[in-house]
């Protein structure tokens, strides 16, 4: 029995500054159903489903429920019109006990204003009853675990009597048994005509649980079919199957000694097992999918966050590094992933924050050398082709990709033996992009060894020479470069390899 | 059109604070002729003496993302220390390094609290005002320490004509504008102030450069006290309540950005002398001090927003320099 349509989007689009996050989304769900989104990182998953809970206007379309156009201004307005969603951050106060945390923004209150702590109360307990879940209305959130949270969380969202309950990456920090509550509730919210979008990197969860499967790529929609027309395979082709229209400026260089070598570094609940190596002259890709861990095994690395175990070798000797001072003796530098919070200074002059790092250049014989510290910096805007108004500049009126420039220049100051550039050109424009990747070329060329981590396929394959890839806080692949494909990277990805591992990539 | 309002909006940013000064000043001279004699303003320069050195204290750790709200109370102790000593000792040297090394010792402690224990500054230093000044009165009795003899020359003496505490205001403000403009523990403070997980992230020792800080905030707030108890002549444990919020005043007055980052040791001495010259005028034509108080709030709550209404400035000039790079 075909089902009539309960929500559609039509030619959505919603531009972000530099990027085009959307481009002329058609989407409908059909009453009673669950329709999952796949897509990789930045695909436009959230961005959609923030535009229809209303965090975000789309800047063209038309969002239809019941086949009645609607608009949604915020998500107060969503709640009023029966959608609710489950964020992949959890929004939760731990200070708060179950109770109040159900009701957030939701309490009854009397005629005078006053909270009705009594049905508050009284409906907690129904619904914690109903589902099963063992806490005391009264327990603050921070006493639970993560995974209880995230149930609550669940029940919130249903408690809502939602129509449409949008689901993003619910499964991200639950345990199996969960999951499979999960599902049993799913199915019975089904049978209740509520309509679901679920959203999930676990592929083989979408397929025990999805009725329809849309894949975006690039903010547009690749395909949407029902789930019997479908398979993994096919939808991990859909995900990555664009074309490398970019072009990279990559050098087929001698690959000489091994620089760094880290053996089993782990960290618990975060990695383990973390065993790699990287060589002069070399570009090594870390790959995999938004909380694999890649950024976390960087960080640990560097000496920004403490690992609890394994090895480093830099230059075949063992080091023990246990902040970043002790990573820049070493002559390893990383350039962050998160550039506001661990990379630029915002309100000092572009002058400043490229010579963070090495201050003890200009500052020597007690006093700061501004003659010294001006031509350094020149010199190396010059080579880098870093673009600003003056050095005086405040950094945060650059555009990204120049601000990017001047932290890469702020460490090739120190003139370091190992980079580990941790998503050097997200955010940053086409141009720049290209810019950022030839300086990564030419400083292979000097035979510096590079780790790269990136979530975009296409420029891990078109600058790398070697590939690990990253599921569930462990590597799970290693590629050579001939056996680069955007389909084998994602199967290791999604860990639907981990037991056949690399032999069967490379088959 | 845009570039030249881009750079009077940039030169206004950086000197407006030394315009209101010269401004004020000129104003004050005229509607009041007392105002430019040298018993005058040498009266002035020695009152603000002993808060423009606790507020380059302040700018200091303003700058790095700290606060010291014990400063009144620290100078209170070390400022009785300080006469005790020199009352059991006669020796002019060593109570002075007695002042300057309880206030430095207090301010350890204050570091150990931020940068050890990670208590926010606000709190750490609240806790360390309370007990500074209770130990203070509990050295004492009390009771005030007077007749100081030679002791007054810190606060009352002068050298070549000029006034000691002008000598000493001096040198702190060169010694703060050398520390914030040549050291790499300034342009430190810059970075931990302006983003201290970027500073982590580039191998700054921030937990290092915070005892730094609050240690030469102690040494120039040991040096207040003694001035401060030479001055009137006797160790005060009740003396200098709120010296810490003339300081903070001096400092965000001068264009010290409280969310960290921004400052200058030359914008905290305008800033210390604009409240100085409002104060000064405002008891020559005699008006009210309560009414004083009012005006002084009321400049901090307009210097502040200014502060931030220029931030927002800085908005559209981002937009531009993207669309020309």
């Amino acid at each position: 029995m075909e089902q009539p349509i309960k929500l559609r989007v039509s030619q959505i689009e919603k531009s972000f500054p530099g990027v085009k996050a959307l481009d002329k989304i058609d989407f409908s769900v059909k009453k009673g159903t669950v329709h999952a989104l796949c897509g990789e990182n930045g695909a436009g998953k959230s961005t959609l489903m923030k535009i229809i809970n209303g965090i975000y206007q789309p800047d063209a379309g038309q969002i239809f429920i019941d086949e009645k156009p609607v608009q949604i201004q915020n998500p107060i307005q969503a709640k009023q019109l029966g959608i609710s969603m489950i964020f992949q951050e959890m929004n939760y106060v731990p200070e708060m006990s179950v109770e109040e945390n159900l009701f957030l923004g939701n309490l009854p209150v009397n005629r005078f204003g006053k909270v009705d702590w009594k049905t508050v109360r009284a409906k907690t307990l129904a619904l914690l009853e109903e589902e099963g879940l063992p806490y005391s209305p009264e327990q603050k959130l921070k006493e639970l675990t993560i995974s209880d949270i995230q149930m609550l969380e669940i029940i919130k969202a249903i408690s809502y009597k939602s129509d449409i309950i949008i689901m993003d990456e619910p499964t991200s920090a639950i345990t199996q048994k969960e999951v499979d509550k999960l599902f049993e509730k799913i199915e019975v919210l089904k049978s209740r005509g509520v309509s679901i979008i679920y959203i999930s990197h676990k592929l083989d969860e979408v397929f025990r649980i999805a009725d329809e499967i849309t894949v975006l790529r690039d903010g547009t929609v690749v395909a949407s079919h029902p789930k019997e027309e479908l398979d993994i395979e096919k939808v991990i082709s859909m995900m990555v199957g664009r074309k490398l229209t970019n072009t990279y400026p990559k050098e087929t260089l001698p690959i000489g000694q091994t620089i760094l070598e880290v053996k089993n570094l782990q960290s618990p609940g975060v990695f383990h097992n973390i065993s790699f190596r990287v060589r002069q002259g070399e570009i090594v890709g870390f790959a995999g999918l938004m909380g694999a861990g890649r950024t976390e095994v960087m960080r640990g690395l560097y000496g920004l966050d403490p690992v609890s175990g394994g090895e480093v070798y830099i230059k075949g000797k063992k080091v023990a590094i246990k902040s970043v001072k002790d990573s820049i003796q070493n002559g390893m530098i990383m350039l962050s992933e998160d550039r506001r919070r661990y990379g630029i200074v915002p309100m000092r002059s572009v002058k400043e924050n490229a010579t963070l790092a090495s201050l003890k250049k200009i500052f020597y014989r007690g006093r700061l050398h501004v003659k010294v510290e001006k031509t350094i910096v020149e010199d190396l805007f010059s080579k880098m082709q870093v673009k600003t108004p003056s050095l005086e500049t405040p950094i945060q009126s650059l555009s990204g990709g120049n601000q990017q420039k001047v932290l890469l220049a702020r460490w090739m100051m120190l003139d370091p033996d190992i980079l580990i550039l941790d998503e050097p050109t997200r955010g940053i424009d086409v141009g720049a992009k290209y810019e950022i990747y030839k300086l990564m070329t030419q400083f292979a060329t000097q035979g510096k060894a590079i780790i790269m981590v990136s979530s975009e396929l296409p420029e891990l394959i078109g600058m790398c020479d070697r590939i690990y890839v990253m599921c569930q806080g462990t590597i799970t692949g290693e590629l050579e470069r001939k056996d680069f494909s955007q389909e084998a990277i994602m199967r290791f990805a999604v860990g639907a390899m981990e037991e056949k591992k690399y032999e069967a990539a490379r088959a | 059109m845009k570039q030249l309002g881009l750079k009077w909006q940039q030169f206004r940013k950086k000197y407006n604070i030394y315009l209101v000064l010269i401004v004020l000043f000129l104003i004050c001279s005229v509607i009041n002729p007392n105002f430019l004699s040298i018993t005058n303003l040498s009266n002035i320069s020695r009152q603000l003496a002993v808060t423009t050195i606790l507020a380059f204290g302040a700018t200091i750790l303003i700058i790095g993302g700290m606060l010291d709200l014990s400063a009144g109370s620290v100078l209170a102790l070390s400022g009785v220390l300080s006469v005790s000593c020199y009352k059991s000792t006669e020796s002019l040297l060593l109570s002075f390094l007695v002042g300057v090394a309880v206030g430095i010792f207090c301010n350890l402690i204050n570091a150990v609290m931020v940068a050890s224990f990670h208590t926010p500054p606000f709190i750490a230093t609240l806790a360390m005002l309370t007990m500074a000044r209770g130990a203070a009165l509990l050295y004492t009795k009390g009771q005030n320490i007077l007749q100081l003899g030679n002791y007054v020359v810190f606060g009352q003496g002068s050298i070549f004509g000029i006034p000691t505490p002008i000598i000493f205001l001096v040198l702190i403000l060169i010694i703060t504008w050398y520390t914030l403009r040549h050291t790499r523990f300034g342009r430190s403070m810059y970075a931990i102030g302006g983003n201290e997980e970027t500073a982590i992230a580039s191998g700054i020792s921030v937990k290092k450069m915070k005892y730094i800080a609050y240690a030469i905030n102690g040494a120039f707030v040991g040096l207040s006290g003694v001035l401060f108890m030479s001055r009137v002549n006797a160790g005060l444990p009740n003396g200098a309540v709120n010296y810490e919020f003339q300081a903070l005043t001096a400092a965000i007055i001068g264009g010290t950005s409280f969310s960290g980052g921004i400052g200058t040791a030359s914008g905290t001495l305008a800033g210390a002398f604009i409240v100085g010259f409002l104060d000064n005028i405002m008891n020559l034509a005699g008006v009210d001090s309560y009414v004083q108080q009012i005006v002084r709030g009321a400049i901090i709550a307009l210097a502040v927003i200014y502060d931030i209404g220029i931030k927002n400035h800085w908005k559209p000039l981002s937009k531009v320099s993207k669309a020309a790079s």
